[in-house]
């Protein structure tokens, strides 16, 4: 039998067909999406209207009015929301950062204390992630908040460590007075950077042909702590510090970390490290038995082994979770607000009591925290691929 | 895909189209107060002498007398109120959206209130001011050596800002620590993290009483840093209700200067041939008309609560346990300032 | 033919097996883990007798708080007078027994639920009854019950029951929401990642000032919602999201072959959702899902935030009320701390036993 004449392809158009059907769906929830946006929109307007209260962005730009407790620059009274809100945003980075810095570090120590030779290692790394974990966040700052402010002593009777003084008022520390020396020995460390990139390519060279392996991290850093050494000293030497004494009432003069900035960090490290554990605890878990093996059979001591095959090819798994980890560690640093820490939930709750305007205070805050998440995860989506194994 | 389904997503199209398309209503609060059969009232969570409940949930406070005297007034029943209890974030939310009817938490009226919130200040109930309260072991006796100190203070009230105002114009320099809730606020004070804690002087004499170990450990600061004249607000655009709530607390103090107590209403309305005190009670004259309300609306409100004086009494006065002194809230008459227009 | 002499036999090593063997080769096995071990040990002898002192042989289990401060150790004793203030918050003082009926009803749901055995469809309808019958009892008013306004409702049930219910209300959502973000039509898979997206990137407290702050702004007026419908909103929003994700996972795990074949079969696309790919990609998500049920567990303790007292709120009122009992806040804290651990153990232990139980069918 032959195959019937072959027609010219036509495309028919049918009101029942999938195309059809699908750009009917998606005008659909589009269209209905709108109108529910419309009508939201629509009586938000109306009662802002109707009950006079004002809308709009200009009150940034209007006197804040209030003082700030702690910033890492100085804020007046007398500055603007806009500058108030960005001290919130600073203090916010403040506590994300150090925690994200000290939860990794302490997050990976408990992840490979899990696979210790050291009975009691495990045990304890296992006892830790399941307390932590099974604890709510606003709880364990509440917590250390109380046991900061209830445990140490009176600002009269601060407890002196050196030049170092921890009392309720906090952790007083001596700052070292700006000088132009301090600016040289800045650019002397950022110059430094260059030198030890160098001095890391130059090593690699040199291992590549001969096989002999040079400082690949110590070196550089001595390097650049150096060339900061030497700025330093060409700039004059100053080393003069604000030290902290005992002042009438309080603690005087000197930096100070304040009790709720501790807190905020303990608490938050504490709780986000269980969770790291476990994720660092699943990716090496991830890596194939053999690795180990492998590992030992080339006489590779235990430590040697993890650090060098292990986690290297771990990272690899670790690393999608472990940037939800972050990015939960900077949302939770939202529930500073309880603890009296002024962080940028703080400062938009202030500015929505004396302004009224808490449509555009939440949006703020809103637009703050997704703008770090995006960030925190383009980054973290640079260095997995990055770090991905190269395969064939 | 069928085009019922079309049909019934497109009628739900025109239905929600319609909905948005329906005027919003003014609400008349009376009205929606007389329908329902109640006043909400937003009070404190808790604060000793304005507004707080104990373990029964029974409610006690000026500001709680004040909602129970709108209450009478309105409705002829002083426990015809619901009490919602607010922060002092979300007060003036609260009132804006209609959750509540008024707001009688010892709010303070300032300009940004009045103009940019939407709602409308009625009557003084309370004239306070700011102060500051020290351990005594710190030896402070004035404000003024507060340089440099830690001072506590409750986030989303003008008390921060005028703790700001207060350190500029005197060179202070003083640190703040800012809580969101008025326990935190006062866990951080009586634990020694700040020397000092700042918000109005009754509410001083009201937390020391009864959060303190030992209330004679602390003392309150003699500057008052402030003006702070506390009463109920209701929302804007509803000129018929906020009369009412203003003109009862005008009635409950032209109650005082005139003589009337909670003890001799009764009597007076019966028997009382001063046309002043007719006229308020509602036996020679209808007042409560005008207002939209019951002849007896002031006479209610009296029998509930009893005159102004005697809710200061019972509630914040010498004999209750704040023991605080009449001061600026004693009539025009007697030294004070309470001035209320008169009932006619 | 020599004889051979054997010599004498050796014993077995003694100290390759059975507790002392374990111990050799767990702590004791180089000088490395034996210091280690020494040094943990001195430290634990150190802290735990310290411990045990101030939380058991020194601690005040009754009497007053006079007595509480003339002692060292913990306060146990300010558990037992103000337990039920912590457990039940505002809650009315003589219905109590309502709210506890309330919450072992729910409670008793959730093993239910667990149980294999009770997995068949009117589990679903269980829960409706239950939950209306929650609803009914907390709220009262009617058979001579008094009635309790939501915003009285506190404590342990409400954690509850605001964990349990809006994860219940999240799930059918989160399905949607996950099979858009993997349809093929642009416009709902955007519209389904920006809400995804937005999401997780805010915390839940910015969600719940919305919710608390804003809902009343979008409403017309006159239309009020309960503050508990609405914590309960912003809740599920927010679970919905982190749900999804992990839904999402399971689904791209269900290989092509299998939506192809339904696609053979004549199955539309969604019988094929239903029939073929849900049942396989959920089952595969459980585990997912519990680690989601145990952080919106966590997560309702945030609610103190909008003035609705939930456990931990409950605990902060409780103490902050009262001068004499403020100093041993600790206690509380480490009561409630105790009350968060085992609901949340015992359901991270639960849902190992599940992974458990959906590995058995992969085990060869």
């Amino acid at each position: 039998m032959t195959p019937p004449p072959a027609s010219a392809k036509t495309t028919r158009w049918s009101w029942r067909s999938q195309a059809f059907r699908a750009l009917a769906y998606q005008v659909l929830a589009v269209g209905f999406i709108g109108i529910l946006v419309w009508y939201l929109a629509h009586n938000t307007a109306t009662n802002m209207r109707q009950r006079g209260i004002q809308s709009g962005f200009d009150f940034l730009l209007g006197t804040a009015g209030f003082d700030i407790g702690e910033s890492l620059f100085a804020f007046d009274s007398g500055e603007s929301y806009l500058q108030a809100y960005l001290v919130g945003v600073t203090n916010t980075l403040r506590v994300a950062l150090l925690g994200i810095f000290l939860t990794t570090v302490l997050g990976t120590l408990l992840g490979i204390g899990r696979f210790s030779r050291n009975a009691l290692v495990r045990g304890l790394c296992r006892v830790y992630v399941e307390i932590f974990r099974n604890i709510p966040v606003l709880l364990q700052l509440l917590m250390w908040y109380l046991l900061c402010t209830e445990l140490l002593p009176d600002m009269a009777n601060a407890w002196e460590l050196g030049p170092l003084f921890l009392s309720k008022g906090g952790l007083n520390f001596p700052i070292p007075v700006w000088a132009p020396g301090h600016a040289m020995a800045a650019w002397g460390l950022l110059l430094g950077l260059p030198l030890a990139w160098l001095w890391r390519s130059h090593a690699k060279n040199r291992f590549n042909a001969t096989g002999v392996p040079r400082s690949m991290v110590w070196a550089p850093l001595a390097v650049v702590l150096a060339c900061g050494l030497i700025a330093w000293l060409l700039g004059g030497a100053p080393s003069e510090t604000n030290r902290p004494f005992r002042g009438e009432f309080a603690i005087e003069n000197g930096g100070a970390l304040t009790p709720e900035f501790l807190a905020l960090l303990i608490g938050l490290t504490l709780y986000t490290a269980a969770f790291v554990a476990e994720v660092v605890r699943g990716g090496i878990q991830s890596v194939p038995q053999g690795q180990a093996e492998a590992a030992s059979a080339l006489g590779l001591s235990q430590s040697h082994s993890m650090r060098l095959v292990q986690l290297p090819q771990a990272l690899r798994v670790i690393i999608p979770p472990l940037t939800n980890q972050y990015l939960n560690l900077t949302k939770n640093s939202s529930l500073a607000v309880a603890i009296g820490y002024p962080d940028v939930v703080s400062i938009a709750n202030t500015a929505i009591n004396q302004t009224g305007r808490a449509v555009e205070c939440i949006a703020l805050i809103m637009v703050v925290y997704l703008t770090t998440s995006l960030l925190t995860a383009l980054l973290m989506n640079w260095y997995n691929a990055r770090s991905a194994i190269q395969e064939r | 895909m069928s085009f019922q389904k079309l049909k019934s997503v497109a009628f739900a199209t025109a239905v929600f189209g319609a909905v948005a398309a329906f005027p919003a209503h003014a609400g008349k609060t009376l009205d929606a107060i007389k329908a329902r059969g109640q006043v909400i009232c937003g009070v404190h969570t808790g604060l000793a002498g304005f507004s707080a409940a104990d373990s029964n949930g029974k409610w006690a406070g000026i500001d709680v007398d004040m909602c129970r005297a709108v209450a009478a007034s309105t409705l002829g029943d002083a426990e015809k109120v619901k009490y919602v209890p607010l922060t002092a974030q979300a007060r003036f939310t609260a009132l804006q959206s209609g959750e509540i009817d008024m707001l009688s938490r010892n709010t303070t009226f300032t300009l940004t209130r009045d103009a940019s919130l939407g709602l409308s200040q009625t009557a003084v109930v309370y004239y306070d001011g700011q102060g500051f309260m020290v351990p005594v072991k710190s030896k402070i006796k004035s404000a003024k050596q507060l340089k440099g100190q830690t001072v506590c203070v409750q986030s989303g009230t003008t008390t921060e800002k005028n703790l700001t105002d207060f350190s500029k114009a005197n060179n202070l320099n003083i640190k703040p620590v800012v809580f969101e809730k008025l326990d935190a606020v006062e866990g951080a004070y009586f634990s020694g993290r700040c020397l000092s804690y700042t918000t109005d002087a009754s509410g001083l004499a009201s937390v020391r009483n009864k959060s303190a170990k030992n209330p004679a450990d602390h003392l309150i600061l003699p500057e008052l840093i402030s003006k702070e004249p506390l009463g109920p607000l209701v929302r804007r655009g509803d000129d018929e209700w906020a009369a009412i709530v203003k003109w009862t607390i005008f009635g409950l103090l032209e109650a005082e200067e005139n003589g009337i107590t909670q003890a001799n209403v009764d009597d007076l309305k019966a028997n009382s041939k001063d046309p002043v005190v007719g006229r308020i009670l509602g036996s020679t004259e209808d007042t409560g008309k005008l207002l939209g309300l019951d002849k007896e609306w002031m006479a209610n409100a009296i029998k509930a609560t009893g005159n102004y004086g005697e809710i200061f009494e019972r509630n914040v006065g010498p004999k209750s346990s704040l023991q605080l002194p009449r001061g600026l809230n004693n009539l025009w008459s007697k030294g004070g300032i309470q001035y209320a227009p008169p009932i006619r | 033919m020599t004889s051979h002499t054997f010599i004498a036999p050796r014993p077995a090593p003694a100290a390759a097996s059975g507790w002392l063997g374990w111990c050799k080769s767990n702590l004791f096995y180089d000088w490395k883990t034996s210091l280690g071990t020494v040094l943990i040990g001195l430290i634990v002898l150190y802290v735990l007798p310290r411990l045990f002192n101030w939380g058991v042989t020194d601690a005040v289990l009754s009497g007053g708080y006079e007595a509480c401060h003339a002692a060292q150790g913990a306060c146990w004793a300010v558990v037992r007078e103000k337990f039920r203030f912590i457990l039940f918050g505002r809650y009315p003082h003589e219905e109590h027994w309502r709210a506890l009926i309330c919450t072992v009803l729910l409670l008793g749901l959730i093993v239910v639920s667990c149980t294999r055995a009770f997995w068949r469809t009117w589990l679903a309808g269980l829960w409706i009854g239950v939950l209306l019958l929650y609803f009914a009892l907390m709220r009262g008013g009617f058979a001579g019950l008094r009635y309790v306004e939501t915003d009285l409702w506190s404590g342990l049930p409400l954690t509850i029951l605001l964990a349990s219910l809006s994860m219940v209300m999240a799930f059918p959502i989160a399905v949607l929401i996950a099979l858009g973000r993997r349809s093929g039509m642009p416009a709902i898979r955007s519209l389904c990642t920006v809400y995804v997206e937005l999401i997780r990137g805010v915390p839940l407290i910015s969600v719940l000032f919305m919710a608390s702050f804003m809902f009343p702004l979008l409403m017309p007026q006159g239309f009020n919602i309960d503050v508990l419908i609405r914590v309960l909103a912003g809740i599920t929003l927010f679970a919905a999201a982190y749900m999804a994700e992990v839904i999402r996972g399971g689904l791209q795990a269900i290989p092509k072959g299998q939506i192809e074949a339904a696609a053979t079969l004549g199955l539309s696309y969604w019988q094929t959702q239903r029939k073929i790919v849900l049942p396989q990609a959920l089952a595969m998500v459980v585990p997912g899902l519990m680690n989601n049920f145990i952080s919106t567990f966590k997560d309702t303790s945030l609610v103190a935030i909008v003035s609705l007292y939930e456990l931990t709120g409950a605990m902060g009122m409780a103490m902050n009320s009262d001068a004499n009992w403020r100093a041993f806040r600790v206690e509380g804290y480490l009561f409630i701390a105790l009350i968060y651990f085992v609901f949340c153990y015992s359901m991270s232990r639960y849902s190992q036993w599940i992974e458990s139980q959906v590995n058995k069918s992969r085990q060869r």
